[in-house]
Formats: structure tokens, sequence, C-alpha cells
């Protein structure tokens, strides 16, 4: 697999866990923004999450492919798939453990949405480069849609 | 080798963090090994933020486990095969 990703651009939507319940509603809005942009999405999780985002969307309307969580670091692992973006939902230390371990796979480029109440002791642990959008939302999606829409011209242009 | 929840093994911490892992392997089992995230050990590949630490004591294997909701966990797993494996691979 080549360093960068070439051919048409798509995007992996990692989830964490699905408590804090603006991560629902905001991966189905950022998947919809994807689409619109003509970038593919895949949407992964553990079963909890990917439930929530498959009953939401039962037409599939704005999701694509969703698939299980071990099942796509296993794919990254062993360089069968990548992708152009990586956006980590994270609000705990094992949101950022998977968004780390994709970051250590993959080129693709990293946008780190990092939420819930605990953001800023999450966002203080980054160790590794990528782009963070940190916001103070817990069962409020506004302000984090709110962040998502001033930085996604920038994201698709130029990552 | 069967997957890892099917297998024997001791939970050393519970609900902890990557960084309170990598502390207590370098300051617990001085037979420890660099591995980067997605290393597969017992049919898993192993999540993490780098430096990732696995160890070997005796013949257990000491390896952080994260799943999304339940945060990360560090067993200790009995398996003679794989500690002589991996003190192999160091010595390469």
């Amino acid at each position: 697999m080549p360093d960068t990703k070439t051919g048409p651009r798509d995007a992996l939507l990692l989830l964490g866990c699905p408590q804090v319940p603006i991560q629902t509603s905001v991966a189905l809005y950022l998947a919809g923004k994807l689409r619109k942009q003509g970038i593919t999405t895949v949407i992964t999780g553990n079963r909890a999450a990917r439930t929530n985002i498959e009953v939401a969307d039962p037409d599939r309307h704005y999701i694509g492919e969703v698939i299980d969580i071990d099942r796509c670091i296993a794919q990254l692992a062993e360089k069968k798939r990548d992708f152009h973006y990586c956006f980590s939902f994270i609000h705990n230390d094992a949101g950022l453990s998977y968004a780390a371990t994709v970051k250590a796979m993959s080129p693709a480029a990293q946008i780190l949405i990092i939420f819930g109440d605990h953001y800023e002791e999450v966002a203080g642990s980054v160790e590794f480069p990528a782009e963070i959008i940190a916001v103070k939302a817990v069962h409020n999606p506004m302000p984090l849609k709110a962040k998502i829409d001033e930085v996604f011209p920038w994201v698709v242009s130029n990552l | 080798m069967g997957c890892l929840e099917s297998m024997k093994h001791e939970i050393i911490m519970r609900d902890t963090t990557f960084k309170e892992c990598r502390q207590y392997i370098l300051s617990n089992f001085p037979e420890h090994f660099e591995v980067l995230p997605g290393y597969k050990i017992f049919e898993k590949h192993l999540i993490g933020v780098p430096p990732l630490y696995i160890a070997v004591d005796g013949d257990d294997v000491i390896i952080p486990y994260t799943k999304p909701c339940y945060g990360t966990f560090l067993i200790r797993v009995p398996d003679p095969e794989m500690a002589a494996e991996l003190r192999k691979k160091k010595q390469k």
C-alpha cells in the first residue's frame, strides 16, 4: 500500500462507546456532509455504536458501509484497506487509544473529534499529530456541529 | 492458540488508561518489549498509544487490552509458548 492513498476519496468514521448521546447524531451529520462532497464513508464501531447508527438511518440516506471495529483494525493492520481520512469520535481514553492505533497503521489524515464532559483532559492526552476538534458537548450536538461546520471546508480541501 | 476471551487470563488492572498500563509494565516487568499498535497476539491486534509495551513474566504474557466501552485492562495470560516466542524475537 502506498504512503498516501490514491483514487476516489474515502473516510473512516471511527466511533467510540455510544454512551455520550451526541455521537450518533453527529456521526450521521458528518457522514451526510462527506457524502455531499463525494467522499465515500465507512463507519466502524462496536456493536452498540453500529446499531445506533443503523437504526437511526435504516434507509441509508447518510451512511454507507458499516463494519465491526475489530475487523476494521485487522484490515488496517494487515494493509488490506486504507482511507484518505479518519474521523475519530473520542470521549474517553479508550477512544484515544483506538485513534492512535489507526494513526500508527495508516497514512490517513487524522481528525480527532473530542467531546463529552472531560474533553479538555482527553484533548490534553493526545500524543500524536492530528487535527483536533474539541468541544464540551454531551447531550446537545449543536456546539460540535457548529465546530465541524467551521473546519469542514478546510479539512476537505487541505488534508 | 485460541481467541483471548476464551483463554485463561488474570486481570492485573481494570478501567485504567494507556499511560498507566505503560508505566505499570515499565515499572514491574523487567522483560518488556515495545511493539507497534496493531501488533497481533492471541489472535487480536493490540490497541494503544505508542510507545506500546507488552511483557513476559515467567511463563506468562502481560498485555494491555482495550475495549471501546470498558476502557483499558492490563491482563496476564499464562502461555509458555508465547512467552518463549517473544523472548526469542527480542534476542534477534
